[in-house]
C-alpha cells in the first residue's frame, strides 16, 4: 500500500487518493497539441458537444416516450410535443442534432483524409472513428424507429429486407431481426432498447477509445509537419510561448475549440427553431401503416450515398456493392500505399482522388433521394461505379507516389 | 504562413450549401408536382348573375320539401330529421347544419353545388346515374321559376343568416367544413363534433361506439376513412393543404374527397386551425428561438475574447 499523509488540503487528500494533477496534466495542460492547427481541428469538440445535446435531450425524451406501437405515435406527437412544456424543444434539439452530427461527422473524415491523418501510428484513430460512424448510424437508425411514424416503419421494412434480397435470401434472419413477419411490437421494443442503451454504451466506449487512439501519435498538423513533440514541449514550459510549436490542450486549444463551437452553436440552434424540416421529416408526422406505402421511401440524407450504390444496379451486384461501400472506408490507411503524411494538396494525383470522391459522394447523396428514374438513374449508375473505382485505384495512384 | 481558414470555410459551406440544396429543395421539387393555387376563385364554376332576395330565399330553404328535408339550419330554429349516425347510414355522411355556409363556402360554388352537386363538389367520377349511384344530395331542379333567380335567392339568405366573416374562427370553419368526416383526435373532435368528458366509462364508450358506427357508414361511402387530421400542418405543407382543400383532384387524382368550396377566407382559417392543433408550440418556438438566438450570439462573443486573449502569448 502507498504511504499516505495527513492531507493538508482537499486538494491533497484527492491528490493522494486519484492522483488529479497528474491526470490533469494528461489529460489537458501537458497534453500538447500543434499549434499550426486550423478550426477544423475543432471538430471533435463539435462532434463532443452535439453529442452531449443528444445525450441530455434524449434523456428528457426518454422521461415520455412510450415504445409501444399503441402510444408511441401519440407520445411523441401529442404528449411530447404538445403536452409537456419545452417537450417540443427537446425534440427538436434531439432531431436537428441526429442530423448535423453527420454533417460535422463527415467534415471531420473528410478533413482526416485531406491531411492524412490515418497514417503513420494514427492508423487506430482511423479505426475506431470509422466503428464510432458506424454505430453512429446504427443508432440513428434505431431512433429514427422510435415516433412509429409511417418512414420509420417504412424505413425499417426496407432496411430490414436488404437481407432477404437476391442470393442472400437470409428471410430467417430478417424475420429474427425483426421479431416478427413485419415491423411490429417485438420490432419496436428492441430498437428501443438498441437505441436508449446499447448502442449508446457502445459509443461512449468507442469515443474513450477514439481519444484514447490520439493520445500517442499526437494530433496531425495542417502541414503534416513532424513535429518533436518532447522538445517543443520542454521549450513552452520553459517559458517560450511564442516559439514552440506546440500549445497546451487547455487552455490554449479549447479557448480555439469553444469559439469554433460558440460559432456552430449559432448555426445549430438556427436549424432547432428556424430551419428544422431537413431533419424532421414531413412523412414522419403520419402515423405508421402497414396498408399505404409512401410514395417516395428515402433514408435520412446522410444514409443517402450508400443507399445510392445499392439501387442502381442488379440486385445482388447491388447488395455487393452496398457491402463494398460500408467497409471500404476501415481499409482507408491500407488502401493509401504512399508514405507521406501530407495535406492532400501537396500529394498529386491523390489530390485528384480526394477531391473527386467528395463531389461522388454528394452526386450519390443527390441521387439517393431523387426517385430512380430517367436521367436520375443514369447519373446515380455513374456515380456508384465511380465510387468503387476511385476506391480499387487508391493503391495504385498511391504506390508511385514520390516522397515529399 | 498565410491563413486558410477563410478559404477552407468558404469550401466547407459551399460544399454543405450544395448538398443541402440537391437533397432538400431540388430534390423535393422533383418528387412533388407543383400545383399552383388559384386562390379560391373556382374560376370553373359560372358566375352569379342575379342578386338574390333572402326573404324569397328563405322561402325557398326552409319550404316544405326543400333544403331542410334533410339539412338543419339551427340558427333559424330548424332541427335536424334525425341524429347524426342515422343519417350517416342514410347518406353516408352527416348532411352539414347550413347556419354559417353563406360564409364559409364561395357564393359560385353554392349556387352550382345547389343545381348540380357531384359537379361542384367535382366527384363526378364516383357516381354514374345508369348504375343507379347518385349523389346523396338531390340536386334543385327549380320551384317552378327562373331558376337561377331562385338559386341566387337561396344563397342570399343563406349569407344573411351566417355570422360575419370576422366572427368565423379557425375552429369553427375546420368543424363545419372538414369535421364531419375528419376526425382531429389531438383537439378531441370526432364526425359527432367534440368528444365530452364523461365521468364513467360506459358513458365514454357509448360514445365511441356512436362514432365507430358513424365511421363505419362514411367508411361505406367513402371507400376509406378520411384521415386524422391532427398533424397534418407538420406531415403536408401549408401549399400543400391550401391547394388540396381548394382542389383536391389536383393533388390526387381520384380521391373521394369532395371540394370543399370553401372560400379563401375560410380556407386560411381552416390552415391556422390545423396549426393549432399540429404546430401548437410554434408561436412560442419564435420567441424562445430569439432569446435562445441572442445568448448563444453573446456566448459566441465572449468565446472569441477569451480565444484572442488566450492566444495572445502564443504567437
Amino acid at each position: 500500500m502507498a504511504h499516505f499523509t495527513k492531507a493538508t488540503s482537499v486538494k491533497d487528500w484527492l491528490n493522494q487518493r486519484l492522483a488529479i494533477e497528474k491526470v490533469e496534466k494528461v489529460m489537458a495542460s501537458e497534453y500538447w497539441i500543434p499549434k499550426n492547427i486550423n478550426f477544423l481541428w475543432a471538430m471533435g469538440m463539435v462532434l463532443a458537444i452535439t453529442f452531449a445535446l443528444l445525450l441530455v435531450s434524449g434523456i428528457f425524451l426518454l422521461m415520455y416516450y412510450q415504445p409501444d406501437v399503441k402510444d408511441a405515435f401519440y407520445s411523441v406527437n401529442y404528449t411530447i410535443m404538445r403536452d409537456v412544456d419545452f417537450g417540443w424543444l427537446w425534440r427538436h434539439v434531439h432531431g436537428v442534432a441526429a442530423s448535423v452530427v453527420f454533417l460535422i461527422i463527415y467534415i471531420h473524415m473528410f478533413t482526416g483524409i485531406y491531411y492524412g491523418s490515418y497514417k503513420k501510428g494514427r492508423e487506430m484513430i482511423w479505426i475506431s472513428g470509422m466503428l464510432l460512424f458506424v454505430t453512429f448510424s446504427a443508432e440513428a437508425f434505431s431512433g429514427y424507429m422510435l415516433p412509429w411514424g409511417q418512414m420509420s416503419y417504412w424505413a425499417g421494412m426496407v432496411i430490414t429486407n436488404i437481407f432477404s434480397l437476391g442470393g442472400l435470401h437470409m428471410d430467417g434472419l430478417v424475420e429474427w431481426i425483426r421479431g416478427d413477419y413485419v415491423p411490429a411490437q417485438a420490432f419496436l421494443t428492441r430498437f428501443f432498447m438498441l437505441h436508449v442503451l446499447l448502442l449508446p454504451l457502445a459509443i461512449m466506449g468507442l469515443i474513450g477509445l477514439h481519444f484514447a487512439a490520439l493520445r500517442l501519435p499526437h494530433v496531425n498538423n495542417q502541414d503534416g509537419e513532424e513535429i518533436d513533440f518532447d522538445a517543443e514541449s520542454k521549450k513552452y514550459l520553459a517559458g517560450d510561448k511564442a516559439g514552440s510549436k506546440v500549445m497546451r490542450f487547455a487552455n490554449d486549444f479549447m479557448s480555439k475549440d469553444m469559439m469554433v463551437v460558440g460559432i456552430y452553436l449559432i448555426f445549430f440552434f438556427y436549424l432547432v427553431f428556424f430551419q428544422y424540416g431537413f431533419a424532421l421529416d414531413p412523412v414522419n408526422f403520419d402515423p405508421a401503416d402497414g396498408l399505404k406505402t409512401p410514395a417516395h421511401i428515402y433514408p435520412e440524407w446522410y444514409f443517402l450515398w450508400s443507399y445510392e450504390i445499392l439501387r442502381p444496379f442488379s440486385v445482388n451486384i447491388g447488395l455487393m456493392a452496398f457491402g463494398f461501400a460500408q467497409v471500404i472506408f476501415m481499409l482507408l490507411p491500407w488502401l493509401d500505399r504512399s508514405p507521406n503524411a501530407v495535406p492532400a494538396s501537396r500529394r498529386g494525383a491523390f489530390s485528384i482522388w480526394f477531391w473527386l470522391l467528395l463531389i461522388d459522394m454528394i452526386v450519390l447523396t443527390a441521387m439517393g433521394k431523387l426517385p430512380p428514374e430517367g436521367i436520375f438513374s443514369t447519373i446515380g449508375l455513374v456515380a456508384a461505379l465511380a465510387f468503387i473505382v476511385l476506391w480499387i485505384a487508391l493503391p495504385f495512384i498511391t504506390m508511385n507516389e514520390k516522397k515529399v | 504562413m498565410k491563413n486558410k481558414e477563410p478559404l477552407i470555410l468558404v469550401v466547407v459551406v459551399a460544399f454543405t450549401l450544395l448538398t443541402y440544396w440537391l437533397v432538400e429543395p431540388f430534390a423535393h421539387s422533383q418528387m412533388h408536382k407543383h400545383v399552383e393555387s388559384q386562390n379560391f376563385a373556382y374560376a370553373d364554376l359560372p358566375a352569379l348573375t342575379k342578386s338574390g332576395d333572402a326573404a324569397n330565399g328563405k322561402a325557398l330553404v326552409t319550404g316544405a320539401a326543400a333544403c331542410i328535408g334533410c339539412h338543419s339550419i339551427t340558427k333559424d330554429g330548424v332541427p335536424a330529421g334525425m341524429d347524426a349516425v342515422t343519417a350517416a347510414g342514410s347518406y353516408g355522411v352527416n348532411p352539414p347544419d347550413l347556419s354559417n355556409a353563406g360564409v364559409i363556402y364561395d357564393a359560385k360554388f353554392l349556387a352550382d353545388l345547389i343545381k348540380n352537386p357531384a359537379h361542384a363538389l367535382n366527384v363526378a367520377h364516383k357516381f354514374d346515374a345508369a348504375k343507379g349511384q347518385m349523389h346523396p344530395m338531390i340536386a334543385f331542379a327549380g320551384a317552378g321559376g327562373d331558376i337561377d333567380q331562385e338559386v341566387a335567392d337561396m344563397v342570399a339568405y343563406l349569407q344573411s343568416i351566417a355570422v360575419k366573416a370576422d366572427q368565423l374562427t379557425p375552429k369553427m370553419a375546420f368543424e363545419e367544413a372538414c369535421g364531419r368526416c375528419h376526425t382531429m383526435k389531438y383537439e378531441n373532435w370526432t364526425q359527432l363534433g367534440t368528444k365530452p368528458e364523461y365521468k364513467f366509462e360506459k358513458e365514454s364508450l357509448a360514445y365511441d361506439i356512436k362514432v365507430l358506427e358513424y365511421q363505419e357508414a362514411l367508411t361505406k361511402y367513402m371507400g376509406k376513412l378520411p384521415p386524422d387530421l391532427s398533424m397534418y400542418f407538420r406531415s403536408r405543407n401549408e401549399h400543400f393543404l391550401s391547394t388540396f382543400i381548394e382542389n383536391p383532384q389536383s393533388q390526387l387524382a381520384g380521391t373521394a374527397m369532395p371540394r370543399v368550396g370553401v372560400t379563401a377566407d375560410a380556407a386560411h382559417k381552416v390552415i391556422e386551425h390545423m396549426a393549432d392543433a399540429g404546430d401548437t408550440k410554434r408561436h412560442e418556438r419564435e420567441s424562445v428561438g430569439k432569446n435562445v438566438m441572442i445568448f448563444i450570439i453573446i456566448f459566441a462573443i465572449f468565446a472569441l475574447l477569451w480565444k484572442k486573449q488566450v492566444w495572445r502569448d502564443l504567437h
